[in-house]
Formats: structure tokens, sequence, C-alpha cells
């Protein structure tokens, strides 16, 4: 639109990003990766994905960075509002219509590409939505650049009613096949546990890599750097 | 460097009044990173082993560092299939040369010689960034540096491929001591090269998508060839 | 010009030129000589991933048998795998009239090497630098055979080998390798696999992690087939086995249910 007046717009930092999330036998288990990237460089090594939306739900962002922190920021705090004129605790349907109505008005311009998990008074629920509007609810879900090799990774192990270990052990592979293989993915695993008795969000949940320890010494004598005076 | 170079061979604007038609797009970048330092002695190539292609690593220990002569080395990146076919053009070069004068190619005349290949293919060229370090006829080492299209310059420490841009800086300041105020130059050794090759990949690993997996360092001296593997990040 | 006048002759033949005159090209004057020659610009019939894994002792590569037609699954038993000879086989994905081309070349290659009756077979390595050449060569002329291909073999003194080379001459070689949609949803989990088991495969490891990967590309990529060829390259030889149908697994399909 804006290109044709000859205008550039702005370079959105996007999370080429790995996010993903399982119902098991308890609850929910939501995962991410933890880099951010501008094209092929790594803005940022240890980036926090997995949002808070209230106690009960917590909200994966892939995409535009800046919009899945506002568009989970904003619904939040209308979750809260919510919760408190009815005098209920939130359920994951109102979030996700909140963030689905407000996606499809933007047609897309917001870039958030979401994993929303919680568990509420009827149980637990996971969604993805799309930065469309359209949303899924699925037993495992994956979004991201690195969503076909989380997805690999369900497809080959997930089944009904894993016990809270070993469904933490699938979401950590899923987002370690998407560190390992997805450039645009990296870092460490954050997962986030969503269970009926509370939440356990564990950042991080593990180092994937190990950073390369450094041989040389790098220290310059006191007035090395030049000063203008 | 690279973007330039796309837009001259594929300029944006070359069939107006046509139908725009989706082109065939003979190159692709398989990113990676090679660095070469060159001592008195001594010269330094190391290049990190990842293949990539968009966002998919191909393979973690494919290496750019390819052998020309006892004391030549070769390190590129680009276009892995166009490195391909230069290592191999350059190799049957180097054995005419060898039948035909009954003795190696040396280091600065292997130089020129790259040059003149790359320039030959001026209008296509072979989309690779080169570093070709050797021992000279006087036993220094020394670095040369390439563009696509030939343009070359001797150094004594260089770095091309996707994180070059982060690596120069440093290099500059660590082995140039640029920026530096009042201190006393000391000259290379191979240790301290060494040291700070694996430091300054370590460092580009971090913060470059396309670098790392492992490190491939060959060290050339007089005496020998030593070549080493370091690992480094996988994510 | 040959204008069918008085004072000029009849043409030699219809349409042809009159004595004296050049012969006229047809098509020479049209629009479409206007536009740039075109060669192969997209692939027509096409075969999805083809997947590569090596095992102590040998190579085994896997290819569905579905040609697909755009989105259409237009043929649904069809061989993407080639056995060279008893060291190798390769497996192709992309354009399947491309890769009838190259299998019809290698298969006259070998025979010609038959007929000299020395003995020799091609090595793994020598089939792949070979295609890689005529891959890079035919890029160059902007006219690619439009394939991803893989290459395993086995050799006495070169061991497990598996290489890849794409349409435009990239080429590597690495101990699992996977093409197409095979790379993002196939290649993490054999690395996976491969890499857990201490980079160390035995034939039936190879051959489960293959079946799993099948199954995964079945239920996510949208161009795949039910069943699949496998070429198994050790030291007793090279054997493509008959298609094998891939089983699934529909017990969560009750729990997908929306709101």
């Amino acid at each position: 639109m804006f290109a044709k007046k000859g205008i550039q717009a702005a370079k959105a930092r996007k999370t080429g990003t790995t996010i993903a999330g399982i119902v098991f036998k308890d609850g929910i288990i939501l995962g991410a990766d933890t880099r951010a990237s501008e094209g092929t460089f790594i803005a940022d090594k240890n980036c926090s994905k997995i949002h808070y939306i209230s106690p009960n739900m917590y909200c994966c962002g892939a995409g535009t960075a800046a919009d899945t922190e506002y568009v989970t920021r904003l619904i939040s705090s209308k979750i809260e509002l919510h919760s408190l004129t009815t005098e209920r605790k939130p359920r994951v349907v109102a979030a996700l219509t909140m963030l689905k109505q407000m996606l499809f008005r933007y047609q897309g311009y917001v870039g958030a590409y979401l994993v929303l998990g919680g568990v509420d008074s009827t149980g637990p629920h996971l969604y993805t939505v799309h930065a469309r509007g359209s949303s899924d609810k699925l037993p495992y879900v994956t979004m991201g650049s690195g969503s076909l090799a989380a997805m690999a990774v369900f497809e080959d192990r997930y089944h009904v009613n894993m016990e809270l270990d070993e469904a933490k052990q699938l979401v950590r592979d899923a987002i370690a096949a998407g560190i390992f293989n997805d450039l645009g993915s990296g870092s460490n695993v954050d997962l986030c546990v969503i269970t009926k008795d509370g939440t356990d969000y564990i950042r991080p949940f593990d180092e994937a890599n190990i950073k390369g320890v450094r041989q040389g010494k790098y220290r310059y004598k006191r007035g090395t750097t030049g000063l203008y005076t | 460097m690279a973007a330039e170079l796309k837009k001259a061979i594929y300029p944006e604007n070359a069939t107006i009044g046509l139908p725009t038609q989706h082109r065939f797009d003979p190159y692709t970048l398989n990113g990676g990173t090679i660095v070469g330092v060159a001592g008195d002695n001594f010269a330094i190539l190391a290049g990190d082993t990842r293949l990539s292609e968009g966002f998919m690593i191909h393979s973690r220990d494919t290496s750019k560092i390819y052998k020309l002569t006892e004391k030549t080395f070769l390190g590129t990146c680009g276009f892995q299939g166009d490195v391909l076919t230069l290592t191999r053009l350059l190799n049957a070069r180097l054995t005419m040369y060898e039948f035909e004068h009954r003795k190696k190619m040396s280091s600065t005349a292997i130089s020129q010689m790259l040059s003149t290949v790359l320039y030959y293919r001026r209008f296509f060229p072979y989309y690779t960034f080169n570093i070709l370090a050797g021992i000279d006829t006087d036993g220094k080492g020394c670095i040369y540096s390439y563009d696509a299209v030939g343009n070359y310059e001797k150094h004594t420490y260089h770095a091309s491929g996707t994180a070059s841009s982060m690596l120069q800086p440093l290099l500059d300041n660590q082995v140039g001591y640029l920026n530096q105020e009042g201190v006393r130059r000391v000259p290379l050794t191979i240790d301290k090269a060494r040291t700070l090759i694996k430091d300054v990949f370590i460092s580009a690993t971090e913060r470059d998508m396309y670098t790392g997996d492992s490190l491939h360092i060959v060290t050339i001296t007089s005496d020998g060839v030593t070549e080493d593997h370091f690992p480094l990040r996988r994510d | 010009m040959a204008d069918g006048g008085q004072f000029s002759a009849a043409p030699f033949w219809q349409n042809g030129p009159s004595p004296g005159q050049f012969y006229n090209t047809p098509g020479t004057n049209l629009a479409s000589s206007q536009l740039p020659r075109t060669y192969t610009q997209q692939p027509i019939v096409t075969g999805t991933s083809v997947l590569g894994v090596t095992f102590t002792g040998g190579v085994v590569i896997a290819a569905d048998t579905l040609g697909s037609y755009g989105s259409l699954a237009r043929f649904r038993d069809i061989s993407r795998l080639l056995k060279v000879n008893e060291k190798v086989a390769i497996g192709a994905s992309g354009d399947y009239a491309d890769f009838q081309f190259i299998r019809d070349i290698i298969n006259q290659k070998v025979l010609d090497g038959k007929c000299l009756n020395d003995n020799y077979c091609y090595s793994p390595v020598a089939i792949h630098t070979w295609l890689t050449r005529i891959l890079y060569n035919r890029r160059t002329k902007i006219n690619p055979l439009w394939n991803n291909i893989i290459v395993g073999g086995y050799d006495e003194n070169e061991g497990s080998y598996l290489g890849y080379v794409d349409k435009l001459g990239v080429a590597y070689q690495a101990p699992t390798i996977a093409t197409g949609y095979g790379s993002y949803i196939a290649q993490p989990l054999l690395r996976q696999s491969y890499e857990s088991n201490n980079n160390n495969f035995t034939e039936e490891q190879a051959l489960s992690a293959i079946e799993r990967c099948m199954r995964v590309l079945l239920y996510r990529d949208g161009r795949s087939g039910n069943q699949y060829e496998v070429a198994i390259i050790t030291k007793d030889g090279c054997q493509v086995t008959s298609p094998k149908p891939i089983s699934t697994n529909w017990d969560i399909a009750e729990y997908v249910k929306y709101v």
C-alpha cells in the first residue's frame, strides 16, 4: 500500500519460532524456543515467547514479535476485566474469541500466530490462532517456522492421557527438533504446565545448546580507547 | 554485495511490456563463514561446516576449506553448486600447470589464476566468496580475498561469508590493532591466531543463524599443514 | 518476393520458396518468438519426499509411489527408485519425466559398461559425482532437470555412502538425508533417532526409522502416498522391495472436536 507511494514499511522483528502445545492427562503443556531473529541475524538469544493471559491461561506467540506481545497483553487485560465483572474464573474460549475477533478485524496485518492453552471449569483446552483470525482446537498443535519439525515429533509419539513427565519430555523434544533443525529457532526450551491445580512456568526448562567457552582474554588496558578532548 | 549482484544479473524491469513470468533462479545461498589470518611464517584458514538453504540445515559437516596444493588452501562459501565446480576447475588447472611446468603452482600464481577464473564468468558469475591462504615464495604467510567476479586483494586477515560483517570489525581491532591507542603491536603467533579464530567463531555462531555446527581450522606453515576440528553450537 | 505474380516462378513446393528466394522458417514472425526462450520452468508430474539413512554395513533409501499432477493424485503406483547396479541405487523427487530421462541415461551407461565385460561397476561416489555434473550443467544452461536426487550405495572400500544432489548442483553427503517436505518433517526425526543412537544404526533400526517417517509424511505431507518402496544396499547387493502399505492410527480423531 505505502510501497506504491514510495514509503517503505518499517521492518518488524519477526520471530522465526518453534512453539507447541499438547493436552495431557492433567492439563496443558505449552513449549517455546527462545530465539528472536531479524532476517538472518539473531536479535535476542533468550526471549520469552510464552505470554501470560490469566493465571489459568498462557499463550505462545510466533510471527511479528511486537504483535504477539501486544495482542496477548491486550487480551490478558480484557480477560482480567471480564472475570472481574462476571465474578468467574475466565474460560479459554473467551480468550480465544477475543483474540480471533481482533485478529480477523485486522485482516492479517496484526501478524500474530498463536498457541493458546489453558484449563478452566470445563476442562483443558488448546487452540491455535492464525493472524487472519482462523483457529483450530486439537490435542497437539505447533506453530512458527519450526512447526513442521515439532509436529513430526508429535505425530510420531503423541498418545492420549500422557503422564506429566512423559508429556514434558515430548514437548521438550518437539521444541528441540525445531531448535536444531530450523534455523529460525534456537537457544533454550521454555515450558509452561497448566493444570487445574495451578501453573508451572519453567524458564528455561532445558538449555538445548551450551554456549562455547571463549579461550582468549579480551581486556583492554586503561586508555586504549581514544578520547576527544 | 550479494543483493547488488543479484540485481545486476536480474534487472527488475527487464521484461517491461511482456507478460511477467517466473524465471528459474540458477542461484541459491548456502551460508557459512570463512576467516583467514596470515602471520610471518604461517597462514590460518578456518570455516564453519554448516551447509544450509533457506531455514534448513542440509549438512552439519561439509567443510568449506579445500586443499589446492601442499601449501595453498581455498576457503569458499556462497552458492555450493558453484563452489564444487570452481574447486574442480581449479584442481584441473593446477594439475595441467604441474604437468606443463614440472612444479607446483605458487600461492601468488594461484591467487592471480583464481581472479582470472572468476572474471571469465563476469556475466554469469560463480556466486562464491573466496579466501585463499598459503605460504609465498619467501616463506611468509599470505591471505587473498575475492569477490564473486574476481576482484582481489592481499590481506593479513580477512572474513567472508554470512557472518563476515560481524567478524571483520573484531579482527580489525584484535589483529589490526585498529581503534586502539598506546598499544604495543606484538607479532601474531600461531596459538594466538588460532585461539582468536575459535573465539570469533563462537561469537559468530551466537548471532548468525547460518554459522555453526563445527569449525574446520587449517594451519599452514612451511613445515607442513595441521588440521583441527572444533565443535560449535548446533541450533 | 514470391508473390506468385505473372513474372515470378512458381514456388518449389507448397509454402516453400520460389527459385532464388530464401526459405522462410515458420514461426519466426510470430509474437511468441519475441518472448525469451523458455525451458522447464516448473515440474509437471511430481514425486514428493525421498528418504535416505545409512547404517552399519549399508544404506537404505525410500520413496512413496505417488505421482502427483499438481494437487491431483495422478499416478498411484510408480517407482521413484532406481537400482543402478549391485552397489548403488538412486531415488528422485521432483519432476517424474526428468527422473525417467536420467534413469534411461543411467541404464544405458550401465548396459554399455556390461558390454565391455570387464566386471567394472560404477561406485556410489562415481554415480553421485556424475549426477552432480549433469544437474549442474543443465542449471547453467538455464534448462534444469527438476529433481532432488538421493544416491545410496555400499562399496567395500568406501563403506556406506549417502549423497544428495539437487537441480542447482548443490551436493553433499550426510548420514541421514530427506528431500522435499521430508527435509522439514522427516529429517528432524531421522537426525534425532540417529544421534540418540550414538550415530549408529543397524539395518533394522534404519528400516523402522524410515517406516515411522513415511507414516508421519503420510499424515502431514499432502502430496504423499500410502505405500512406499525401499532400496537396501549392503555388501550382499542392492534390492528394491515391492511397495509396502503404510499403517495409520486414527485413535485421536475422536478427541478432535471444536469447542
